[in-house]
């Protein structure tokens, strides 16, 4: 505990370990650190696979280093459904900074969690937060569609698209264009990025009242999403890029001024930690002691029905 | 036509009656040996051809006559009898000193031209006291840090008399750069000095993965070799294209061939896009092929590019001179069919592979040692590889006609297949937009990947045999001699470049390497430079650092 | 949820060789044994892969070598992990690697040696065997 928090490398790296593998020691040092979160800056980056998150985080970081600022990256890429094993392929794209010692890139796989992002990042992010990292950079996997979860837990949440991949269509149906704060409209080396940019500004434009209104969403009041060219093999619009996340951050802390955003901000990651724990005992209670044996036997023999033993287990729970 | 459409007619009827009758008869009786036959590549090979499977081809337009257009019987007028090949062993260990004494001892043997092996810092552009060439020097190559290497790598080998060959792509035109001077110090004008360097970027991104810039700027480095040796060095071959890297990476033969002559048009497209004259530098492209195991595939491959090559030049760039259109090429066995496993065999095996490239027509040809998947060979094994080749040419009787194989069926029909298969690649990363796009986006990284794990899926199923691995093997092996390369080696080598950097004049060296600088941002011509630079011994790692710094690094791109 | 513990193992490519064939089969075939692997790419420094298998929190760290500088390279690993109290991740190596250097290196704490040619499946129990998540 005391060596996470003194920024011990390898304390850290072992305690994200437990994390990542939910070992229960990790949940009772997670308590104690809580109190040293809430200064890191958390930005997190997605976009459809492929699009160029891992190079544009490369970039992030070569920019924030000459800031003098330290950074963690939590980089995540998908378990496969076959093996349950990874190949966890971002770092490579970022391994120049591997000597760095104010770079810590730590690879996990989402082994099943759907939403882009590992059942635990938001551990994860707290520990990088508490060993007092200035920025925690987050890479989920390639989204598809409802892939939002990023945004509940960064405090500015860059998009990554790359022009002619029909992304912009791809956007709408995930609901990604609500989720931006800033657009990167990356590979713009590539054709067709400036016809991307217009799309994208004409639908920002179009549903600037439904963005701002947005009930899930904690962002800054006023703030309009920018979009922004980049690419990032080359470094173009990086610093283009890097001025409108100083701006946005700016915005945000501006924000948490106002006791109501704040509210609102702790409220959901309340509501986050809650789900997570529920479902985590709830799990744990059923798999042991032939909890869902029994379960299952009662809805075989007919004697009652899913809605009944379902809430009879969450009762159950409460006396526990 | 290659035969009468009457004495056709004849082949076919015959063919029918023999397939009806005697062939029925013999299958229906016993099965043949496999159910499917194929080549190395997998490439399908039928029972019999005649000459009716062969089209309606002219002679005259489909093979003509050696050294004349499309050369697919050889790019000299008398092929063998007027000279044999070059034998070139590809050596290079240690120190430079170490490497000096093997190559006048192969010379003493009656090779006849030299080809160099230099160790992976010299190949990546880093010296030998980078923190990067710790536990690599002299390892797999020769280690060379400055002129004074070159000088000492050399000695007492008269360069207007030997040709060299040097196998190095990101640092090629320093190298060249020191090669010119140590000649220049002999008393040998840089006009008169012969060889090649292989300088092929585009094969590195494919197969070799030996890269230092990103490619673009690699080919602008490539373009200023191709402009300046052909003014200063005319008899420099400036690039060798090489398929033999694509075909150790796993691809198939018709890949090897597809993939190089593409590669062949980047480099021509490139030399034209950069103002040159077409018929001013292709004449000096060289090419470099794989000696595979499967005999008449490899045969049908040589004369294949031949024929594509010429046609190619003089159909797409309008080349108009001979020698522009004339793919004259080298020829390595191939290092990945050699086996751990019982070594005395892959003397064998290397023989056959390099009577198929005698038989294609090569210009010059190294012959693998024996121990050479384990290490770098022993004297007494590269001896044997050389006397391989020595048989070849003078017991044989191959060498005593031109181009002997032409008109047998199986070898013009598969040629015609070849030729066809690699077109169809090409027309494929035309349409992609090129070869370097085609390169960018994976695709022919991807066809050798795929081709290299089919042959391993086959291989571990036994449906290619390797002799000793998969079929007859032996329990107790007795291990053969391998040469060891003394860590002490570093030490010296480190040692050496200190004394070179204490001797030379330090304010020389700033001079030259902020003029590399300048003529890397402002488009000067870079080759010049590094003749100027390495003079003053500005060592390798020193000119290539400073280009990195320019033109940035090509990083791994990690494709699984 | 439940306790997970999975084997996480660090591909890594040092030395200057660009042979990768091997490196990449190895990742795949743990991969599809369900392990989870981090690949470094190529030409990476000993101790570039020795910060890596830190963060990363590695239980094993495989290496590939075709070059020949594996006695320098295998045990500058296992130095820079044991410098950073990091001995109990396992190390193990594959390449051209003459029967003489195996038994140095296995003394150098190399703990697995393969040389070319050995099946995929050799490799992967030997990392079942040797291998727990830590
Ligand atoms: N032309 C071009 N290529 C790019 C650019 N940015 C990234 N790439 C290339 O696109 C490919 C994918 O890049 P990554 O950074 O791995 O993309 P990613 O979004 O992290 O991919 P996943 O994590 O697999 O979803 C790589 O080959 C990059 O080199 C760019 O701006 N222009
Ligand atoms: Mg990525």
């Amino acid at each position: 505990m005391e060596d996470v928090l003194n920024r011990d490398i390898r304390a850290g790296a072992r305690l994200l370990r437990w994390i990542d593998d939910g070992v229960g020691e990790a949940r009772s040092i997670l308590k104690q650190l809580y109190s040293h979160t809430g200064k890191a800056a958390i930005v997190g980056i997605t976009g459809n696979p492929g699009a160029g998150k891992s190079t544009l985080v490369d970039q992030l970081i070569t920019r924030y280093r000459a800031q003098k600022k330290t950074v963690a990256v939590v980089a995540v890429d998908p378990s496969s459904p076959f093996s349950g094993g990874a190949i966890l392929g971002d770092r490579i794209r970022m391994q120049e900074h591997a000597l760095d010692e104010g770079v810590f890139i730590r690879s996990f796989a989402t082994r099943g969690h759907l939403g882009g992002l590992t059942g635990t990042t938001a551990d994860v992010v707290h520990v990088f937060d508490a060993m007092g990292w200035d920025l925690v950079l987050v890479e989920t996997v390639g989204v598809g569609q409802d892939e939002v979860e990023v945004q509940r837990l960064a405090h500015t949440t860059v998009v990554v698209m790359a022009p002619g991949m029909g992304d912009e269509i791809q956007a709408i149906k995930a609901g990604i264009l609500e989720i931006a704060d800033i657009f990167a409209v990356n590979k713009s080396d590539r054709d067709g990025a400036d016809r991307t940019v217009r799309e994208l500004r004409l639908m920002l434009d179009m549903g600037k009242e439904a963005i701002q209104q947005q009930q899930e969403r904690v962002c800054p009041p006023g703030w309009m999403p920018r979009v922004i060219k980049t690419v990032s093999t080359k470094g173009e619009g990086i610093d283009e890029l890097m001025t409108a996340l100083a701006e946005h951050r700016k915005a945000y802390e501006n924000a948490c001024r106002d006791p109501n955003f704040v509210r609102a901000r702790l409220r959901r990651e309340f509501l986050d930690v809650f789900r997570r724990t529920l479902f985590t005992r709830g799990w744990s209670y059923l798999m042991h002691e032939d909890h869902l044996k029994e379960v299952v036997e009662k809805l075989q023999d007919g004697s009652s029905d899913p809605y009944t033993l379902a809430k009879q287990a969450v009762n159950a729970l409460g006396r526990l | 036509m290659l035969y009468d459409p009457k004495a056709i007619d004849a082949v076919k009827g015959e063919k029918e009656s023999w397939k009806q009758e005697e062939l029925k008869a013999t299958l229906d009786k016993r099965s043949e040996r496999l159910p499917r036959f194929s080549t190395i590549s997998d490439k399908e090979i039928p029972r019999l051809v005649t000459p009716d499977d062969l089209g309606d081809s002219e002679y005259t337009k489909k093979l003509g006559m050696p050294g004349r257009y499309p050369f697919t019987r050889g790019v000299q007028t008398t092929m063998y009898r007027g000279r044999l090949w070059t034998m070139r062993q590809f050596a290079g260990f240690g120190t430079p000193e170490d490497t000096n004494q093997r190559y006048r001892y192969l010379l003493d043997q009656g090779q006849t031209g030299l080809s160099v092996a230099f160790h992976y810092p010299t190949l990546m552009g880093y010296d030998s006291d980078h923190p990067r060439s710790l536990g690599e020097v002299g390892k797999c190559g020769v280690a060379v840090d400055s002129l004074r290497d070159m000088e000492v790598l050399f000695d007492r080998i008269p360069l207007d008399q030997v040709t060299t060959s040097m196998t190095t792509n990101g640092p090629a035109g320093v190298l060249l750069a020191m090669y010119i001077v140590v000649a220049e110090k002999q008393g040998v004008s840089a006009d008169k000095i012969g060889g090649t360097i292989q300088n092929d970027i585009l094969k590195e991104y494919i197969a070799q993965k030996s890269w230092i810039f990103p490619p673009r700027p690699s080919m602008r480095i490539i373009t200023d070799i191709l402009a300046y040796c052909t003014e200063h060095v005319p008899r420099w071959n400036t690039i060798s294209i090489s398929g033999y890297h694509i075909r150790e990476a796993g691809s198939t033969a018709a890949q090897e061939l597809a993939f190089t002559i593409a590669d062949g048009i980047g480099y021509v497209q490139a030399g034209v896009e950069a103002g040159l004259d077409v018929d001013a530098f292709a004449p000096r492209l060289s090419f470099f092929f794989n000696a595979h195991s499967d005999f008449f595939e490899e045969i049908a491959k040589y004369r294949a590019a031949r024929r594509m090559w010429s046609r190619i030049m003089k159909e797409r760039f309008k080349a108009k001179q001979d020698t522009s259109l004339k793919l004259r090429y080298h020829t390595q066995t191939a290092g990945c069919s050699l086996t751990a496993q019982q070594p005395t065999n892959n003397v064998v095996r290397t023989a056959l592979q390099a009577l198929s490239a005698v038989l294609g027509g090569t210009q010059s040809l190294h012959t693998n040692s024996l121990d050479e998947t384990m290490a770098l060979p022993t004297e007494e094994s590269v001896t044997v590889a050389l006397r391989t080749q020595q048989i070849i040419a003078d017991e044989t009787g191959v060498a005593n006609t031109i181009d002997p194989l032409a008109g047998s069926y199986f070898v013009e029909w598969l040629t015609d297949q070849l030729e066809e298969e690699a077109l169809q690649y090409i027309q494929k990363i035309d349409d992609l937009g090129g070869i370097v796009r085609a390169i960018e986006l994976g695709y022919p990284q991807n066809e050798i990947g795929d081709a290299a794990y089919r042959y391993q899926c086959q291989m571990e199923k036994a449906e290619k045999i390797i002799v000793g691995v998969n079929r007859y093997r032996m329990d107790d092996e007795i291990p053969i001699p391998l040469l060891k390369i003394d860590e002490e080696v570093e030490r010296l080598q480190v040692q050496n470049l200190a004394e070179v950097k204490r001797k030379r004049d330090a304010k020389q060296v700033q001079a030259q390497l902020k003029k590399v600088k300048e003529a890397a941002h402002d488009g000067g011509n870079l080759m010049a430079c590094f003749v100027d630079a390495v003079r003053e011994y500005c060592t390798l790692g020193e000119i290539i650092g400073v280009l990195r710094g320019v033109f940035g690094e090509h990083k791994d791109p990690g494709m699984l | 949820m439940d306790e997970e513990r999975k084997i996480r193992v660090l591909i890594a490519k040092p030395g200057l060789d660009g042979h990768d064939r091997g490196a990449k089969v190895v990742a795949r075939s743990l991969r599809d044994a369900g392990m989870e692997v981090i690949y470094t790419g190529l030409h990476q420094t000993p101790e570039m892969i020795v910060a890596t298998a830190i963060q990363e929190g590695v239980d094993a760290v495989g290496m590939s070598i075709m070059s020949g500088a594996h006695n320098v390279l295998m045990p500058a690993v296992v130095d820079g992990l044991l410098a950073k109290g990091a001995e109990d991740i396992v190390v193990f190596g594959g390449g051209i690697i003459p029967d003489d250097d195996m038994e140095s290196l296995k003394k150098k704490g190399i703990k697995g040696l393969f040389t070319p040619g050995t099946s995929t499946e050799t490799i992967i129990s030997w990392v079942r065997e040797n291998v727990k998540p830590s």
